[in-house]
C-alpha cells in the first residue's frame, strides 16, 4: 500500500521520501562511523586494556588505567596527574573567559564599521587561519625571545633578568591560546552584535540605566546565542591543546593534551593514553552541560544550542 | 528662563509664521519645542519647529513616513540631538540631557523588553536603575500590572506574550516610573485592526485618568482622531497644522492635510466678486477665500443629495459609479469626478440624475 503525500508542494509517497533522505544521509553516516565512531569505541575499549612489557596492547580487562589517573601508582599517591587535569580546566577557562573579554569590544568595532572595512576587519581575524598553528606558536616564540624588544622592555621594568626570554611560562602561555582562539570568540559574537536590536538599549537608557546596566540587561542578553556558540568554540579546543602549552610552557605547564601525546608517543603507553582522552571527554561534556544548564532554557534569551 | 521664556515661546509660537497653536487647554505650555532643526547629511529632517503642549493634553504627531515625527519624537526623548533648538519641560531646559536624565519615558515601536526579565521585572526595571527600595518596587509594579490588568502575566517572559500583551507590558513599564511626559512611538502598529480599535480607546481612557501628558507618533489618521486632544499633522519635516481632531478634519488649512486626512473633494475655483466660479457652478461661500485662483475642499459626506434643486450651491449631476458599503454608499457624480457619501438609498442607481448641495460652511478654501 501506498499513500500519496504532498512533500513542500512535491507530489511522493512516504517510502519515495525515506529512501531518498537516506540516500542523501548515508554517505556522512558512513564517514562518521568509520572515522569517528568506530575509533570512539576501540578507544573505550584500549581504555580498559594493560599495556604489555614492550608497548604493545594486552586485550585484559583491568581498572588500573583509571587507578593510575585518579593517581594510585607504584609508589604510593599522587597529585600529579589530577593537577594536570585540573590545570586544564583551570587554563581553558581562562583562556575563553580572556578571549570573550576581549571578543566584545572587539566585536562592537567590527559591526560599527562601514562596508568594506567591515570586511577587511574580518579578513584579519581569519587571516592568522591561513597559518598553521604550529607556526604561529613558533612565530610566539621569536617574539617573547630574549633579543626581541618585549622582552628587553620587560627587563627593563625590572620584571625580567638580563637575556632572560619571556618563555617558557604562564604568560607565554595565555598569550599563545588566546591569540590562538580569539577568532573563535569573535566571529559568533560579532554575528549576535551585528544584529544587536538597539531600540532594547535605548529603552534601557531611557528606564535610566547606568552604563553597566545596560550591556548586562540590554546587550548580554541579545548576545547569548552568539556567546554561547563562543565559549564551546573556545572552550573544546582549549581543553584538548597541546602545541601551545609544549612550545611557550615547557614542563612545569604541562596540560592534559600534552599528557596523552606523551602516553601515545614517548611512553607508548596506548591503554593510559586511551583513559586520559575518555577523562578529557567527561570533562569536556561535564563543561557543555553545565554551560547549557547555566543559561535556562526557559529565560527566552535565545536559541540553545 | 522660567515662567517668561515659556511665557516668550507661547507668545512666538502664536505669532510664528508656521502655525497657529491654540491656547493650551489648561492655561499652560508644560512642554514647549521651539525652532527644532535635524538634518541627517544633506536631508532636511526637521525644519525649524515649534510647538508646545499643555498640561495633561494629549497630542499626536501624524504624518506620512519620512515626515520626521518619530525623529522629533527621539529628540523629546533624549535619544537624538537636535542641530538647533530648544526643548523644556516644566519650565526646566532639557536639550543636552540625556534620555536617563529626563522625566520622559518611552514606548517603542517594538516594545523594546527585556527578553530575559519577566514581565514583573521588565516594568520594575526603571525603578530599580534608580535604586527604588524594594517594598516600594514590589508596590508601584503591582499598582501599575493592576491598572493595565496585567497581574496574571506577571511571571511570564516576553516571548511568551501576544502583540497586544507586550504593549501593556511596554506601557506598563514606562508608566510605573511616573514620567512627566510619556512618548509612544507608533505603538499600535503591530496589532491587529480589532485590538487597535479597542486599545486606542483604552489608551485615551488612561491619559485622562492619570493626566500624563502623552504624545503619540502614528501615521493613522483614524488612531489620531481617534486619541489626541490635538493633532499635529506634519510634512517633510514641519508642522502643516495643528489643532483639535475635528478643527483639523473639518478646516484643513492646505490640499495635503485635506486629503492626508480622509477624502476630500478639490474643486479649482477662481473667484469672482464674493462667489467662486468651479466647473460645477457658481459656488456662494461663508466668507470668501484669500487667493483669486485657488482649491476649496468639501468632505464626501458633507456633500448633500437632494430631490429637488436646493436653495444655494445646487449642483446637477449624473451617478456615473456607486459602491454600496453597507452602512453607506459612496457615489462618483459627473461633473466634477465628486466623491459623494451618503446613506444607502435604493432609488440612486448609475445613471441617476441628482441634485447635489455644496453648503457654504462645508466649503473650506485652501491655501495652496
Amino acid at each position: 500500500m501506498t499513500r500519496l503525500l504532498i512533500w513542500y508542494g512535491e507530489l511522493a509517497t512516504g517510502r519515495r521520501l525515506f529512501c531518498r533522505g537516506a540516500s542523501f544521509l548515508l554517505p556522512a553516516l558512513l564517514w562518521l562511523t568509520l572515522f569517528l565512531m568506530l575509533p570512539s569505541i576501540a578507544l573505550v575499549a584500549v581504555a580498559f586494556a594493560q599495556r604489555g612489557a614492550y608497548g604493545e596492547v594486552v586485550w585484559q580487562f583491568t581498572l588500573k588505567n583509571f587507578h593510575r589517573l585518579l593517581g594510585y601508582g607504584l609508589f604510593g599517591w599522587s597529585a600529579d596527574y589530577l593537577l594536570i587535569l585540573l590545570r586544564s580546566v583551570w587554563v581553558a577557562l581562562v583562556t575563553t573567559v580572556l578571549g570573550v573579554v576581549l571578543s566584545y569590544p572587539l566585536a562592537f568595532f567590527i559591526a560599527s564599521r562601514r562596508g568594506r572595512a567591515r570586511y577587511l576587519w574580518l579578513a584579519l581575524i581569519i587571516l592568522p587561519f591561513c597559518t598553521n598553528l604550529v607556526i604561529r606558536t613558533y612565530a610566539w616564540q621569536l617574539f617573547l625571545s630574549n633579543q626581541m624588544p618585549l622582552a628587553r622592555l620587560a627587563h627593563w621594568f625590572g620584571w625580567l633578568p638580563e637575556g632572560w626570554a619571556l618563555y617558557p611560562g604562564t604568560v607565554a602561555v595565555y598569550l599563545g591560546m588566546v591569540s590562538s582562539f580569539l577568532p573563535f570568540a569573535a566571529l559568533p559574537l560579532y554575528t549576535s552584535v551585528e544584529r544587536l536590536d538597539w531600540s532594547v538599549v535605548e529603552a534601557a537608557q531611557d528606564l535610566y540605566a547606568s552604563r553597566w546596566r545596560v550591556f548586562v540587561h540590554a546587550i548580554v542578553p541579545q548576545t547569548i546565542p552568539g556567546l554561547t556558540v563562543a565559549l564551546i568554540l573556545t572552550f573544546i579546543p582549549a581543553m584538548g591543546v597541546f602545541v601551545v602549552p609544549d612550545l611557550l610552557g615547557g614542563a612545569k605547564h604541562m596540560l592534559i593534551g600534552n599528557l596523552i601525546q606523551q602516553q601515545f608517543g614517548a611512553s607508548r603507553d596506548w591503554p593510559f593514553g586511551a583513559a586520559i582522552s575518555m577523562a578529557l571527554m567527561v570533562l569536556t561534556l561535564v563543561g557543555l552541560f553545565l554551560l547549557r544548564r547555566s543559561g535556562g532554557n526557559d529565560r527566552g534569551g535565545g536559541d540553545w544550542p | 528662563m522660567g515662567q517668561g521664556f515659556l511665557a516668550g515661546i507661547r507668545a512666538s509660537l502664536r505669532d510664528g509664521p508656521v502655525l497657529d497653536v491654540p491656547a493650551a487647554p489648561a492655561g499652560t505650555t508644560d512642554l514647549g519645542a521651539e525652532g527644532i532643526y535635524k538634518s541627517f547629511g544633506d536631508v532636511e529632517v526637521l525644519t525649524d519647529i515649534s510647538f508646545g503642549v499643555g498640561d495633561g493634553e494629549f497630542v499626536t504627531l501624524l504624518g506620512p513616513s519620512g515626515c520626521g515625527k518619530t525623529t522629533l519624537l527621539r529628540i523629546l526623548a533624549g535619544l537624538e540631538l537636535p542641530d538647533r533648538g530648544e526643548v523644556t519641560l516644566c519650565g526646566k531646559r532639557m536639550t543636552g540631557l540625556p534620555a536617563n536624565r529626563r522625566p520622559v519615558n518611552t514606548v517603542f515601536q517594538s516594545y523594546a523588553l527585556f527578553p530575559h526579565l519577566d514581565v514583573a521585572e521588565n516594568v520594575a526595571f526603571g525603578l530599580r536603575s534608580r535604586r527604588t527600595a524594594a517594598a516600594e518596587v514590589e508596590l508601584r509594579v503591582g499598582q501599575a500590572l493592576q491598572m493595565l490588568q496585567m497581574e496574571p502575566l506577571a511571571k511570564r517572559y516576553p516571548h511568551q506574550l501576544s502583540g497586544g500583551q507586550k504593549q501593556r507590558v511596554a506601557l506598563a513599564r514606562a508608566l510605573v516610573n511616573e514620567p512627566a511626559l510619556l512618548l509612544l512611538d507608533e505603538p499600535m502598529s503591530a496589532l491587529d485592526a480589532k485590538l487597535r480599535a479597542e486599545v486606542q480607546i483604552e489608551l485615551r481612557r488612561l491619559q485622562r485618568r492619570l493626566g500624563t501628558m502623552f504624545i503619540l507618533v502614528t501615521h493613522d489618521q483614524e488612531e489620531a482622531m481617534t486619541v489626541s486632544d490635538r493633532v499635529l499633522v506634519m510634512r517633510g519635516g514641519r508642522i502643516e497644522q495643528s489643532g483639535a481632531p475635528s478643527e483639523v478634519y473639518e478646516r484643513p488649512v492646505n490640499r495635503f492635510v485635506a486629503e492626508f486626512l480622509g477624502s476630500a473633494n478639490l474643486i479649482a475655483g477662481r473667484r469672482v466678486s464674493g462667489l467662486v466660479r468651479t466647473e460645477v457652478g457658481l459656488l456662494k461661500m461663508d466668507e470668501p477665500p484669500a487667493w483669486d485662483e485657488g482649491t476649496l475642499a468639501i468632505r464626501p459626506e458633507r456633500i448633500q443629495v437632494c430631490g429637488h434643486r436646493p436653495e444655494v450651491n445646487g449642483v446637477s449631476g449624473r451617478v456615473r459609479e456607486l459602491i454600496y458599503r453597507g452602512d453607506h454608499m459612496d457615489l462618483f457624480v459627473e461633473p466634477g469626478a465628486l466623491r459623494v457619501r451618503t446613506a444607502p438609498r435604493p432609488e440612486l442607481c448609475v445613471g441617476a440624475r441628482v441634485w447635489l448641495e455644496l453648503r457654504p460652511e462645508y466649503l473650506v478654501p485652501l491655501s495652496d
